[in-house]
This record gives C-alpha cells, structure tokens and sequence, in this order.
C-alpha cells in the first residue's frame, strides 16, 4: 500500500534524482573549461536538498513510508542534511583540482556524486535489508566510476580496480549476511526481524552466523582492520578530489547503516556483535595509529589515520548494551557519540583534504607529507587550518575532535565495566601514539623551511569555505554543546519507535 | 562578563587579532599591539587583588553558565587563597616577556606575540578554572602554543624538544581525563571541582585516581624521575619560552596537586605522601647536586627549577600549613626568580649566542648593570633572607621539621647546594677578568633591558621584604585545605 505520506518521506530524494538526470542533460550545453554552469546549477541543487533535510530534521517527526521501506526520523535527516553539505564542501574543493587534471571533459563529475549521494540518502533512510543494500551498492557503483574517472592515470585506474574487487567482496558479504538472517527470521523488514530476534524463538547460531558477514561487511565499508586493506590503496591512488569523495560523506552513510542493522535490527544480539566490535576496534586502533607513523604520504597517512578514527567509532558503539540490559542511558550515551565522532570526523577531514587540494596545482600533486614544508610562511591561514585540523584529530582540545573522544570515552567508563575501562585506557595511550605523527605534519609545515616560494592562491569559493571550515573545527570546539545535543536527541528518537 | 572572564579573555583575543592581521612588514606596530594587550590583560587582574575578601576559604569572582549541557558541564570560574595570585602573576610575566622579546625575535613577530598572548589567557583558565572539563581544555590547549614556540624560535636541537616537551606531558594528562571521566560518573554526573571534594571514594579508587593525577601533575611540575624533559626543553626554547615555562607552567602541576589529588583523594594523599616526600627529597638534594655539574646555564636553571619545584611539592605533603603555604609562596617566588635568570640568560645568549658558562668571564667588567641584577638574581636563586626565593624556602624547612626533624634538615641541606651551584655559575660567568673578545665587545644592557630587569627586581625584593599581601590571602584557604585532607573520604 502506497499512502500519501510516502511520497513525503523520499521528498528530497526524489528533488535529488530528478535534479541529477536534469544536470546531466544541462551540461551537454556547458562548454566552460570548468564546468561554472553545471557547477552551480549542482550547488543550489544541493543547497536546497539540504534545507529540506535540515527542515524535516528540525521537526523531529519519525514517519516510514513505501510499506515500511524507508523511514524518515531525525539521525536519518541530520545525517543525510550533514552528508549533503559535505558533499557540497568537497566539489568546491575539487573542481579547480579536477578542471586541471582534465577530469572534467564532461560533467560526470558532478552526476556521479550526485546519484553517490542519492545512494547515501538510500542507505541512510533505508528501513529494509534490500533497500539498505541497493542504496549500498548506488553509492559505490557511483564511487567506482568516479575512482576511475582520471582514466590516462595508471594509479587511479589502479585504485579503482582494487576498489571495485575488495568493495565487490564487502558487497556480497553483506547481502550473504543478510540473507542468512532473513532465512531465520522470514523478513527483509528491520522492525521485524527485530521483533523476530527479540522472540527468542530463532536458533541462536544461524542468526550470529549472518551476523559475523554482516558485521563483515559493515566493516569493510567503514574501514577497519582486518578489513581496511583497501583503504590506504584507494587514499592514495585515487585523485584526491575523489578521495575526499570515498572518505567524507559516505562515512556518515556508513555509520546510519551500521545503527540501522546492528541496533534498530540485531539489538538482541548486542552481546555477539559488541564483541565483534571490541576486536574490530582494538585492530584498528593499534594498526591504524602504528602504520600511520611509517608513513610519507600525507593521503596515505591519513587513510591509516581513518583506520583509527573508526576504531574509536566501533567503540562508542559497542558500549551500549552492557551485559545483556538495554539501558537507556547507556544507549544514548553511547550512540550518540559515536554520531558526534563521525560527523566531526568529517567536518575535520574535509578541512584536511581541503587545504592537500589547494596545494595541488597542475602537475603537481602536493600528497607527500614533505610538499607541506614551511607552508606556515608561505600561507599561515592555511596551515593554521591544517594545524587546527591535525590537532582536532590528535585530539587536542580546544578542537573539536577532543569532545569526540570525551564522549565516546565517557560512554565506554560509564559502563562500570572493567574490560570497558581497560579498554578506554588502551584507547588513549593509542591517541597519544597518534599524536605523534599529526604532531609530525605540524611540525614539517611550521618547523621546516619552506621548498619553494610558490604563491598559494585559491579561488574565492574556495577560500571562504575552507577558512569558515577551519573555523568549525576550532569553533565548535569552544561550543561543542548543540551539536552534542543535536546527536543525542537525534538518536533518542530514532530509537524511540 | 566577570573579571577572570576579562583575565582569560583579553589577552587572547589580542593574540588573536595579530594572528590575524600582524604581518613583518609592520613589526613595529605588532610589537606595541602586542605589549597593548599585555598591559590590558595585567590592568584587568589588578581589581581581583582590590576586590578579594580575605578570611574566607570560599570561591570568589564566580562566574557559572552552562556550557556543554549534555554532559552537565560549566564555563565555571573562580579563585580561592590558592589560586588567587597565579592570576596576576601570569599576567605580569607576560608583560615582562612581550618587553623581553622586543629585539630577540624578528621573523614571524605576530605570531610568537599572539602564541605567547594565547598562551597566557590559557594559564590563567587553568588556575580559575572550577569545572574539570574547563580545568582540562585549557590545560591540554596551554601544549599547542608552547609547542609552537619551541619548535619555531627555538635552538638548534628545537624539533626534539618540542616532541619531548609535548609527547611527555600528553601522555600524564590522558590518564588524567580518564581519572576526571571516572569522577563524573561516580558522582552522578558532575564535573563540579567542588563536588568532587565531597564524594566519597574507596581506598582502591582513591589510589588509582591519585596515580592517575600524580601522572598528569607530576610530569608538568616536573617531580623527579619524569623530570627529563625539563632541561632538554629548556636549552632549546627561545628565551620567552622558557620564561614562561619555568615561572608559570611548572606551577600548572603543582597547582593540580592542591584543586585535585589532596583534596579529591585525601586518604591516598596521606598513604602516599611518604613517596611525594621521598620524591621531592631526592629532587632537592640529587637534582641539586646534578646542577652543579653542568657546562650549559640554560640547563644548571633549569635542574635547579626541578630542585625548587621539589620543594613545593615537599611542602604540600607534609600536610601543616606552614608547608603548603610555603609551597605556595614558594611557587610564586619562584615565578618571579626563575623568569628573571632565564630571562638574564637571555640577555647574554643575545649578546654572544652561547650559553655555555666556559665561553663568558668577567661580565662584570663590560657590564656592570646588569652584573648587579643578576647577582639579586642569583642571591633570589640561592635564597638569601631578603629575597623573594628566602620565604617559601624557609617556611617548607620551619614545615618540614615541625612534622619530621631528619626531613627537614634533609631538604635544609639545598640551601647549601642551591648557593654552590648558583654562586659558582656567578663567579665563573661574571666575576673574574675578561675572559675572551666576545665577553671584551659586550654592551651593557639598554633602557628597554633595564626596565625588565628592575620590574623583576623589585617584585623579588618587594615581595622578600614583604611576603604578608601572599601569606593573608592564602591563610585561609589553606587551613580549609588541611581540615578537609585530614578527614577521612572512605566509604
């Protein structure tokens, strides 16, 4: 049954799709080197696909639609509201980058990261395993072309391949998982496979079987080890405006999606997968912070950097259910922290990615940690952006990545639990390893004098935004309180119904 | 907004403001903004002294609103007896180091200013800071201008120092957070500094959270054997910094120990104090002796702060006021003496650019006014009766041998090391004939010098001469202190 409500719960999806087949269509008229046209049709597209979702998000109502498929609440529309914007944030940053390495012969650019994020949208709203997994797969197909899309570049059309196979695998290992839990509980529903689950009535070793590929698959989305190997390949390889493309937003899509399958759907497995996730995130914490000090390639060292980021995500996320009582403090606290963490985590590397792309100039790449030297002469605005950035993700109050992890550490002693402590405690001798290194890129753009003198100059677009993200990093930092609030409220509602 | 609000924030909105628009084309002009904002950011603490009421323990200038209400944190400021003369000290010293830097740092002038401005808001945070969130934030965010200034403007071996003097400080203060995490749950979801004091705690608890503040503390102030860092640090900072360094941020952890591990976990505090003694007395008497031996100035200073430092912390845990007000007014005193022998250091490394005690000799002869203030200095240093270093010294002694008699005459024997160590570096770099053409060349320091210098020297001797403005406002605070660690937090 198709009600009239439905209509309203895909609204912006649907202003999305449409807009994406529009642009592609305009752009056959734009003939600008840079694609103004395209470009700024995309913009307000965006802009307004993102005052929609701030505008649902705001009335905090949770409505399904299409039989239950999708669902529209508040972490769904935030998330979705955040993922929009930062896709905005990443064309302005690349288009320069991507005009001067001929990537923008046409306007695919623009079309495939706008279906990249129609897929984020499905993902993110999706209330069923298929539409979960259809808006999955738009994303990375979208993704996988956009990898490959420097076509004449040996290392980018390496990293798509590389992307295509292991994301390929990460695919199929989620919808085994997912079959496998449909074949015990009868449904493709999240609300009743819950309910299923919850019965008891389902024999508990089929259920953690799919749950180990979910949890598999989930896992190589996010990144983390074991499942990570693709990550520093595809941080490198890829043109860095599409790198910042495969580690923004969909982050945020990654992240919905684990809370839409692990807790909306699987919570009376907490016990298994928060297991799970304790090992995924202590591998990701030890090798993501070890390798990233071996490394000389800022975006690789950011990929390792990532690997460890999300170790602290799995944390947050496996403090929620503490022996078997879902408590709702506990929950609150601990997803919550986690939205928080990977929302600022995109905040911050948006701004990172954004100053390695202001640097880049035709022919040169500016991706090796010593291309950074002395910038702080050559433009102390940007590399105060870029320390800013490094310390938020070391960590370092005033910045905002601090409360990140004050949250989720704070959810993880909150629990009581000694294991919980312990690991809270291995978490932080990990961030102070990974201070180390961000400490490092610090010191080579503040320390050491600078290789050339080139001027850093930066379209107007670019300066203002990069400038006013640098400023959020740092800003929200000394005012983190409403979006902590806005995390919490958005999660209590979610898992109200 | 309050008064330690206008503390805090007025000095870092100027370093802010030459962050943005200083540039060194127009050093000039940055420098004057620069000493502007110093001089403002001094002015504003000086009501805090006219409007503090003595004979209370309770907290003043209270400023409270909420801040992060998820986590029930507060912008939450005051200061007690305790606290109350960090504040104008830190103030002070950055005046004395924005007029001390004017000539020595010409490259990038905005920024070493505005790094120093930043940082000196900063400090004043953590000392007026009641909220252990507040408390935490602004003393992780003290690391990042301190580095900056290390590894910008620093000597030749800077990069490890600024690694060392971060890396080592941030692994004391993450076990911190984990203690102040801890805190917030067991006392039902507050970081209220003064909640804490109240909670009941078990003795296990207590232990581990008094490890886990001693790791944060500890290393900052710094106690030996985490003392390390200190000397490699300060060979390495520019002048300023280690000004900076040795008069205010040691005092960051030796303050912690007062707001956070007595009171917050007295039993430990008592259980453990033997160690803090044992600690602070090795400090004393084996960091004295290795003073002694050094080649470097920047260095013999600085093991000669770990030694000072050492008696502060002697003085708070043997737990009789006249130790913790000794410890007090030794923290203060030393402020004072250490910045003004970094500080004259730096008047011959910018002369020479050597701070090697062999490559100077007879100082006295081509610089006559400044041999004068250093050998105050120097006295200050080795706690002549007099000076500002003879107070606490002598009241963390009267302390020490009130409550053991072998302690005390163990921690009155640095008095002896302190004078040898200080007073030979005296004879061998001033005294004497001229030792070398450098030395033969040397110009007596200008206006700009002398008025550094005669600030700091008046400050020594006004508060040797006259320690009771220190002594009345602490008095009360301290005997709260006292009875408060002496009852008993078990549950």
């Amino acid at each position: 049954m198709i009600d009239n409500i439905s209509w309203l719960a895909i609204y912006p999806e649907i202003v999305l799709l449409t807009m994406a087949c529009v642009i592609a269509l305009v752009d056959l008229g734009v003939h600008s080197a840079r694609r103004t046209g395209t470009y700024v049709l995309t913009m307000l597209t965006l802009a307004v696909v993102a005052a929609l979702q701030a505008m649902y998000a705001s009335s905090g109502n949770t409505f399904y639609g299409f039989g239950n498929m999708v669902v529209s609440d508040a972490m769904g529309n935030w998330l979705k509201c955040f993922a929009t914007v930062a896709m905005m944030v990443t064309l302005v940053y690349g288009r320069p980058y991507a005009a001067d390495r001929d990537m923008m012969r046409g306007g695919e650019m623009f079309t495939l990261s706008m279906f990249a994020l129609l897929g984020m949208f499905i993902m993110i709203s999706g209330n069923n395993f298929l539409v979960i997994y259809l808006g999955l797969e738009l994303l990375t197909l979208s993704s996988y072309a956009l990898v490959a899309l420097r076509r004449d570049n040996a290392t980018a059309t390496e990293a798509a391949m590389k992307y295509f196979v292991l994301g390929a695998m990460a695919s199929g290992f989620l919808l085994y998982g997912l079959s496998m839990v449909y074949g015990a509980t009868g449904s493709l529903d999240i609300g009743q496979v819950f309910k299923a689950v919850n019965s008891g009535q389902i024999k508990h070793q089929v259920l953690v079987f799919g749950l180990v590929f979910v949890v598999a698959g989930l896992a190589f989305k996010l990144g983390v080890v074991p499942f990570h190997m693709w990550i520093p390949d595809v941080y490198q390889g890829a043109p860095t405006a599409v790198t910042l493309m495969i580690g923004g937003a969909p982050k945020l899509a990654a992240f919905a999606i684990t809370i839409r399958l692990l807790v909306d759907g699987l919570l009376p497995l907490a016990i298994d997968w928060q297991q799970m996730l304790a090992v995924l995130a202590i591998g990701s914490l030890l090798v993501g912070n070890l390798a990233a000090i071996a490394q000389t390639n800022l975006k690789r060292m950011l990929a390792y950097s990532t690997i460890s980021q999300m170790g602290f995500v799995l944390l947050g996320l496996m403090s929620g259910v503490i022996n078997g009582n879902v408590d709702a403090t506990a929950v609150e606290n601990a997803y919550s922290a986690s939205m928080f963490y990977v929302i600022t985590y995109v905040l911050t590397t948006l701004a990172a990615f954004g100053v390695i792309l202001l640097l880049a100039r035709e022919g040169f790449e500016s991706e090796e940690i010593s291309d950074f030297a002395g910038l702080n002469q050559r433009s102390p605005l940007y590399a105060g952006v870029m320390a800013v950035c490094l310390f938020s993700m070391a960590g370092i109050p005033p910045m905002v990545g601090f409360y990140a992890k004050l949250s989720v550490l704070q959810a993880l002693v909150a629990s009581g639990q000694g294991l919980y402590i312990a690991m809270a405690v291995f978490a932080v001798i990990m961030s102070l390893i990974g201070a180390f290194y961000y400490l490092r890129v610090v010191k080579v753009m503040y320390f050491d004098a600078p290789l050339t003198a080139t001027n850093v100059s930066a379209p107007v677009d670019v300066r203002v935004v990069l400038t006013i993200n640098g400023a959020l990093v740092l800003g929200l930092g000394l005012l983190p309180g409403g979006l902590m609030a806005l995390c919490a409220d958005a999660v209590v509602r979610a898992l109200a119904t | 907004m309050g008064l330690l609000s206008l503390a805090i924030w007025t000095p870092i909105a100027f370093g802010v403001l030459l962050l943005a628009i200083g540039r060194d084309e127009h050093a000039r002009a940055v420098r004057w903004l620069a000493l502007l904002g110093a001089l403002l950011g001094f002015l504003v603490t000086l009501p805090l002294y006219d409007g503090f009421k003595l004979g209370t323990a309770a907290m003043q200038f209270v400023e409270k609103a909420s801040w992060i209400e998820r986590f029930n944190v507060h912008y939450h400021l005051g200061v007690d007896g305790i606290s109350f003369w960090f504040v104008p000290l830190t103030a002070f010293i950055t005046v004395i180091v924005v007029i001390a830097s004017w000539e020595a740092i010409t490259e990038r002038v905005n920024q070493y200013m505005g790094a120093f401005l930043i940082l000196s808001g900063l400090m004043i945070g953590v000392f007026s800071a009641l909220d252990g969130i507040l408390f935490y934030v602004f003393f992780e965010a003290t690391l990042i201008p301190m580095y900056l200034i290390i590894g910008i403007w620093g000597g030749p071996n800077k990069i490890y120092a600024a690694f060392k003097f971060f890396l080592y400080t941030l692994l004391g203060s993450l076990l911190m957070l984990i203690a102040l995490i801890y805190l917030y749950n067991q006392s039902g979801g507050s970081f209220d500094i003064a909640a804490w004091h109240q909670l009941p705690l078990s003795g296990r608890a207590q232990t581990l959270l008094f490890f886990a503040f001693f790791a944060a503390f500890a290393v900052k102030v710094p106690m030996w054997p985490v003392h390390t860092w200190l000397p490699d640090v300060h060979v390495e900072a520019p002048t300023g910094g280690s000004a900076v360094l040795a008069a205010i941020m040691l005092k960051l952890g030796a303050y912690g120990f007062l707001r956070f591990s007595m009171p917050i976990a007295p039993d430990a505090a008592r259980e453990w104090a033997w160690l803090m003694i044992a600690l602070s007395l090795i400090a004393v008497i084996y960091v004295g002796l290795v003073a002694m031996v050094q080649k470097d100035m920047k260095k013999l200073v600085a093991y000669s702060s770990v030694a000072h430092m050492g008696f502060v912390t002697l003085g708070f845990f043997i737990f009789n006021d006249l130790g913790v007000s000794g410890g007090l007014v030794q923290m203060i005193a030393h402020g004072f003496v250490s910045g003004a022998m970094f500080l004259s250091i730096g008047v011959l490394y910018d002369r020479v650019h050597s701070r090697e005690i062999a490559a100077y000799g007879g100082v006295v002869n081509t610089m006559p006014n400044f041999t004068a203030f250093a050998l105050l200095f120097a006295m200050a240093n080795c706690g002549l009766p007099g000076t500002a270093g003879f107070v606490g010294e002598w009241m963390v002694i009267l302390g020490a041998t009130k409550a053991n008699f072998w302690i005390g005459l163990a921690s009155a024997t640095a008095l002896i090391f302190g004078a040898a160590y200080t007073l030979w570096m005296f004879k061998r770099v001033y005294l004497g004939p001229v030792a070398n053409d450098h030395v033969k060349e040397l110009t007596d320091i200008n206006s700009r010098e002398f008025l550094v210098m005669s600030l700091l020297a008046i400050a020594v001797l006004a508060m040797g001469l006259y320690p009771r403005p220190f002594t009345d406002v602490m008095d009360t605070s301290v005997a709260e202190l006292l009875k408060h660690v002496a009852l008993t937090k078990l549950n």
